[in-house]
C-alpha cells in the first residue's frame, strides 16, 4: 500500500506538493507514481529561474523500461531543482516524499488551492 | 462505446499467480496473461540474473507436443530451420522463425527432439493459438499423420545467470544438469516428471524447466531457499535486450522477414528443402535487402520504441524497435529496424524527445559473458 500524507496536496497525474511557506510550494512525484514507474535511471529537471504553467510538461522521468514527462502541478518560477538526483535516481524509488522531492516553486500564496487533498488523490489513484 | 460495455478479454493466470502476490510481484497484463512485472525492484532483479541467478515464470510460453509419422515431415516445411539437423540427438534443442508465404515472421520458437516421442515447441504467448492453428492447417491441407497436443497442464520455469544451473541442479535434484550440453533437454524424476532444457532468453547460462503446473510452487520455493531471486518481465526484458534477442511482436512481426530481423542465420537454404516462406526469402535477397535490424549504443538519451532514426543528413530512415536504458551499459541501448543502415561501427542519430543524439551502430549482441560486447571504435570511423 501506498502512503499518502495528508499534509500534502497532489494532482491527477501523480505528482505532490508541500506548502514550505512564503509563497513556496515543495514538489514531488507520489510514492503510488514511482510504483508505477518502477526503477528510475534519469531526471531531466526544469531550469531553475524558469516559468512553469500548471498542466505543462517541465521535466522528464525516465525509468528503465519507460519515460514519463513532469507536469508543472501549479504555475510559478522554479526556485531550486534537487540536482542531487542527476547522480541519485534511485532516490525518486526509495524516498518519494523526502530525499527524492524534486523542485521548489514559487507562486502566488493560495495557488494550491486547488489541488487534490490525501483523500481525493488516494481515492483517483485507488492507493 | 459507452463506460460499462468494456470489450470482456480472457485474463489468463499461471499456477504461480498466489505465488506471485504473496512475495510482493506488481502483476501487469502481457499477452493475455497476469504476470509479475517485478517483486520491488527490476534493477536488483537485473543485476541478480547477471551475478547470480535468478527466476523467471514464463508459464504463459506454451508447449505444443507433435508426434506421429509425419511430424518431421511437418517441421521442415513449417519451420526456416531445419529439423533435419536434430536427426538422431535425442534431447538437441532448434531455435527457429515460423513464416507465412510471404516470408514474414509469425513467431520465433525452440523445437526440442524427443526421440520416439517426436517433438516439443514451445510457443509466445500471444502467438500460441494461432501458431497452433496454423500448424493443424498444414497437417490438414497436407493429409500428414501429426498428433499436435497442446499442454494446458503445463508450466514453465526459466532459471538464469551463472549460477543458474548448479541451483537447478540441487532444487530438481538432478546432478547430470551440471553436465548438460547447451541448447540440450533432459528429463528427470523430481516433482513428478520435468523437462529440463538449457535454453533461455537472458543471455546468460541456465535452464527452463517445464513441469506439472501444481508442482510450480514448489519449485519456485526450492530455487528461492537456495538463493536464486524471483524476477519479472521487466528485468526479463532488460535482459534480452543487452542479450540482443529479439521479442516477438515488438522488433519482429508478420511484415518483415528474418533477413530484416537479425535473423538470416535461421533460415537454413542447404539443399533442395521445400519449406513455407522459401521462395520469397530467396526473392528477398536476390532483390537485395535494404531494410535491416542493427543494434544502437547512445552516449546521451534514452531511446524508446517508436522513436525514429535519421541519417547523417537528418532523414528519416528508421524507428526504434526496442530501446532502453541498459542497466548492465549503463546508458542508452536499442534495436532499429532500418533502411540502408551503415556498417557496425558507423553512426545513425535518434531523435529523443526533440533532440538529435548520436548513436553507434553494433551487431547485436549488446552484452555477453559479463562485459560489454560492443566497441566504440572511433579510430575505425574517422
Amino acid at each position: 500500500m501506498s502512503t499518502v500524507p495528508e499534509n500534502l496536496r497532489y494532482t491527477e497525474t501523480h505528482e505532490w506538493v508541500e506548502n514550505i511557506g512564503g509563497g513556496r510550494y515543495r514538489v514531488g512525484i507520489t510514492e503510488h507514481a514511482q510504483e508505477l514507474l518502477g526503477d528510475l535511471v534519469f531526471v531531466e529537471l526544469p531550469a531553475v529561474g524558469g516559468q512553469i504553467r500548471v498542466g505543462n510538461p517541465c521535466g522528464v522521468l525516465e525509468s528503465v523500461k519507460a519515460a514519463a514527462d513532469l507536469y508543472a502541478p501549479i504555475s510559478g518560477t522554479v526556485e531550486e531543482v534537487n540536482e542531487a538526483l542527476g547522480e541519485n535516481p534511485q532516490w525518486l524509488n526509495e524516498d518519494p516524499h523526502g530525499r527524492g522531492w524534486i523542485m521548489v516553486i514559487n507562486a502566488d500564496a493560495g495557488a494550491w488551492d486547488g489541488l487534490l487533498d490525501a483523500a481525493a488523490y488516494a481515492r483517483i489513484a485507488g492507493v | 462505446m459507452s463506460a460499462g460495455e468494456a470489450v470482456a478479454v480472457a485474463v489468463h493466470r499461471t499456477p504461480l499467480d498466489d505465488w506471485h502476490r504473496a512475495h510482493g510481484a506488481r502483476m501487469v497484463p502481457f499477452a493475455g496473461w497476469e504476470m509479475p512485472l517485478h517483486y520491488g525492484s527490476q534493477l536488483a532483479e537485473h543485476e541478480a540474473v547477471r551475478n547470480g541467478a535468478g527466476f523467471f515464470d514464463v508459464s504463459h510460453m506454451r508447449p505444443l507436443d507433435i508426434s506421429g509419422p509425419d511430424a518431421r515431415t511437418l517441421l521442415r516445411y513449417a519451420l526456416a530451420n531445419d529439423v533435419a539437423r536434430l536427426d538422431g540427438q535425442n534431447g538437441k534443442a532448434l531455435y527457429s522463425t515460423l513464416l507465412n508465404a510471404q516470408g514474414g515472421i509469425l513467431d520465433d520458437l525452440i523445437v526440442y527432439a524427443r526421440g520416439d516421442a517426436g517433438y516439443r515447441v514451445v510457443l509466445n504467448a500471444g502467438t500460441a493459438q494461432a501458431d497452433t492453428a496454423h500448424f493443424r492447417n498444414l497437417v490438414v491441407a497436407h493429409g500428414w499423420q501429426v498428433d499436435l497436443r497442446e499442454r494446458p497442464e503445463l508450466a514453465m520455469l526459466a532459471v538464469q545467470g551463472p549460477r543458474a544451473r548448479a541451483l537447478a541442479a540441487e532444487a530438481l535434484d538432478l546432478p547430470l544438469l551440471n553436465a548438460l550440453p547447451s541448447f540440450t533437454a533432459m528429463e528427470g524424476h523430481a516433482l513428478g516428471g520435468v523437462f529440463v532444457a538449457r535454453t533461455g532468453y537472458t543471455g546468460e547460462d541456465g535452464v527452463e524447466v517445464i513441469l506439472a503446473a501444481e508442482q510450480a510452487p514448489i519449485l519456485a520455493e526450492r530455487l528461492r531457499d537456495r538463493g536464486a531471486v524471483p524476477c519479472g518481465l521487466g528485468a526479463r526484458d532488460s535482459l534480452r535486450l543487452e542479450a540482443g534477442l529479439n521479442l516477438n511482436g515488438q522488433d519482429m512481426s508478420p511484415a518483415v522477414t528474418p533477413w530484416e530481423s537479425n535473423l538470416g542465420w535461421t533460415v537454413d537454404l542447404r539443399g533442395e528443402r521445400d519449406f513455407l516462406g522459401r521462395g520469397a526469402l530467396e526473392a528477398q535477397r536476390a532483390a537485395g535487402v535494404r531494410r535491416t535490424l542493427v543494434g544502437l549504443v547512445l552516449d546521451e538519451g534514452i531511446p524508446r520504441h517508436g522513436y525514429a532514426v535519421e541519417d547523417a543528413n537528418g532523414r528519416r530512415c528508421g524507428e526504434i524497435t526496442s530501446g532502453i536504458f541498459s542497466p548492465s551499459l549503463r546508458r542508452g541501448i536499442a534495436l532499429a529496424r532500418v533502411t540502408d543502415a551503415p556498417h557496425a561501427g558507423g553512426r545513425l542519430w535518434v531523435s529523443v524527445r526533440g533532440v538529435r543524439q548520436p548513436a553507434l551502430v553494433v551487431k547485436p549482441p549488446f552484452w555477453r559473458a559479463g562485459h560489454a560486447h560492443f566497441s566504440p571504435s572511433k579510430e575505425k570511423s574517422s
